[in-house]
């Protein structure tokens, strides 16, 4: 959907990460970009360079904030100061949605900062949509969820991952961020056809998507951010696409960051993708 | 973190389910690494991993649950040692590769991350290193120094900043009555050994190392100029770890005005503080240093919280 009530109301394009190795070059070349996506924990500071740096590049750009540490699936309640933390960033950015992983991290306050995959069970599901909720009634923003990569799979699951993100965006009446390149990943690691995964979720949910680059090994691939957008997500990205409806779009890319240009051509070639599915929905 | 459960949860039917479920699979995730660095061969009870694996982790055709667990396991040590190397090269620097792992490793198992972001990561270490001086033996002094030193700059990067106090607002109120805040991210360090040029030399040098590496005469550079930066010989030196114009900044400091600074940052008042520069510091000499002071912003209105000796 190009806009909906999951990225409230916007139609935005092709973003990129914001990334420090890009920051001299975007503030001097102010080159065109749709938007731009950043970390929050990166910019939940109390002062110094990065609200410096992030206040210029408000100036100029659209910015959509993205979590790594919200864990929306961990048992633990919602940590309060965080919460206010999470607003604050939020008041200033502007943000027209926010988004956060499907998984959970943390226990008893102690923090793995990883992205671990849920068991797919219904309480649990229940549990992460009312944290979901909570999260959303305090910082006042749409919410999409995104499905991690994961390497891992559960006895205790009692569905697949795409009926329990299906489920917890039901019960939460939030939004998804599907990243086609983690559900690539994951189904190489845990054998299913990711066509299905496409398919079988609520399409008129999805408020944005995430492309990146992964890694081969020899019985498994990781999720490593440091590479260009291989074909086959490509092809995902693009069948999403004709599922889903054209969306705002990122490209990630993490590790071994090249030059902006570079990073941004790549996030560019999604419009191949968004062009095709156009013509096919004419 | 509490205790893990004897076993897994075999259904996850509640929140009390999920609890229970995710303290095994943290516990397992953050388990010190092997020798090898591999996830350990016996579970805390002295059952084999891969049992304990098997019981809530499904294998695959190519992989079986202890590999899928060991993948989880070994990202969590890479990535927060990593973290930890990249917020203390000077320690790293001083210690060595194979004892800043060890501290690293010791520190984690036993101050493991109670914030949502690694900027926080390191917050905790100096206090560890100061109740156990072993793992940083035979210099454990310098080492503490160091971490301090290494943690007020991140504290210094991206710390609170309150309102800068004007001079007229000084003006108002007499200076037996008057208390000032230091801003937050200040630090006032008194040290044994000048650590600031150490760690400014470690970072020259991994600068250095960096560009090194895009270069055809790589190894000759390295021979030249990327020796091991010498360690700093024992000279007390009074330090204030700051931003300006949101850049880092040391600033070494004579001791009496270190002594100012210490008292009023522990909520004394003006006039108490400058006394306790002693009596051979000249006015004039004190009034420099507060329009130094002053013009570089680090007095606030005095917070909640006063700060502790700095040494």
């Amino acid at each position: 959907m190009p806009a909906n009530r999951f990225n409230g109301h916007c139609d935005y394009g092709i973003g990129i990460g914001l990334r420090v190795p890009h920051y001299s070059h975007i503030l001097s070349k102010k080159p065109v970009v749709d938007w731009f996506e950043i970390i929050s924990e990166n910019f939940m500071v109390e002062g110094g360079r990065p609200l410096e740096l992030l206040d210029r590049i408000l100036e100029q750009y659209r910015v959509v904030q993205h979590g790594v540490s919200m864990y929306f699936g961990s048992a633990d309640k919602p940590d309060r100061t965080h919460l206010r933390r999470l607003k604050n960033l939020v008041k200033r950015t502007k943000t027209p949605w926010l988004s956060d992983h499907l998984c959970w991290g943390s226990v008893d306050g102690t923090y793995t900062h990883d992205l671990l995959p849920m068991p797919y069970t219904f309480a649990a599901a229940r549990r992460t949509a009312e944290k979901i909720k909570q999260v959303r009634d305090f910082i006042e923003v749409p919410i999409c969820v995104e499905n991690v990569s994961s390497y891992a799979e559960f006895h205790a699951s009692e569905m697949t991952e795409w009926e329990f993100l299906s489920e917890v965006v039901d019960l939460a009446d939030c939004g998804i961020l599907l990243d086609v390149n983690n559900i690539y990943v994951s189904s190489k690691n845990h054998s299913f056809n990711p066509y299905d995964y496409v398919n079988n979720i609520p399409h008129d949910r999805v408020g944005q998507m995430h492309v990146a680059g992964h890694t081969k090994f020899e019985k498994y691939i990781l999720d490593t951010h440091d590479h260009p957008v291989l074909d086959p997500v490509w092809k995902l990205y693009a069948h999403a696409t004709k599922m889903c409806g054209v969306s705002a779009t990122l490209l990630e890319w993490d590790d071994k960051i090249p030059s902006f240009d570079e990073v941004h051509n790549e996030a560019l070639k999604a419009n191949e993708f968004i062009d095709g599915a156009k013509k096919a929905a004419v | 973190m509490k205790r893990p459960p004897k076993r897994a949860p075999a259904r996850i039917a509640s929140t009390a389910d999920l609890r229970s479920f995710q303290r095994m699979m943290a516990a397992a995730v953050t388990r010190p690494l092997d020798a090898n660095d591999n996830l350990q061969s016996k579970w805390i009870d002295g059952r084999p991993m891969a049992k304990v694996a098997a019981e809530f982790i499904k294998p695959n055709d190519r992989l079986t649950s202890f590999e899928r667990l060991q993948l989880y396991n070994q990202m969590y040590w890479y990535r927060l040692f990593d973290a930890i190397r990249d917020d203390c090269p000077g320690l790293q620097a001083a210690l060595g590769d194979k004892a800043f792992a060890r501290l690293a490793q010791a520190y984690l198992a036993q101050c493991p991350s109670r914030s949502f972001t690694l900027r926080n990561l390191c917050s905790r270490l100096g206090e560890f290193m100061r109740r156990n001086p072993r793992l940083t033996a035979p210099r454990p002094a310098l080492a503490l120094e160091i971490a301090r030193f290494e943690w007020a700059q991140t504290v210094a990067f991206d710390g609170e900043s309150r309102p800068v106090l004007t001079a007229a607002a000084l003006a108002r109120t007499p200076p037996s009555r008057l208390r000032l805040g230091l801003q937050p991210y200040v630090t006032l360090l008194d040290l044994m050994h000048p650590v600031d040029t150490f760690v400014m030399s470690v970072k020259r040098r991994d600068a250095m190392r960096s560009e090194a590496s895009n270069t055809p005469d790589s190894k000759v550079v390295h021979r030249q100029s990327l020796r091991r930066a010498p360690l700093p010989r024992p000279s007390r030196t009074w330090v204030a770890v700051h931003r300006l114009d949101n850049r880092l900044f040391y600033k070494r400091l004579d001791p009496a005005a270190y002594r100012i600074l210490d008292a009023l940052g522990r909520g004394v008042t003006l006039s108490r503080a400058i006394a306790a520069a002693g009596p051979e510091v000249r006015p004039a000499q004190v009034q420099a240093w507060f329009t130094s002071w002053m013009a570089l912003g680090w007095f606030c209105e005095l917070g909640n919280k006063r700060r502790p000796r700095a040494s």
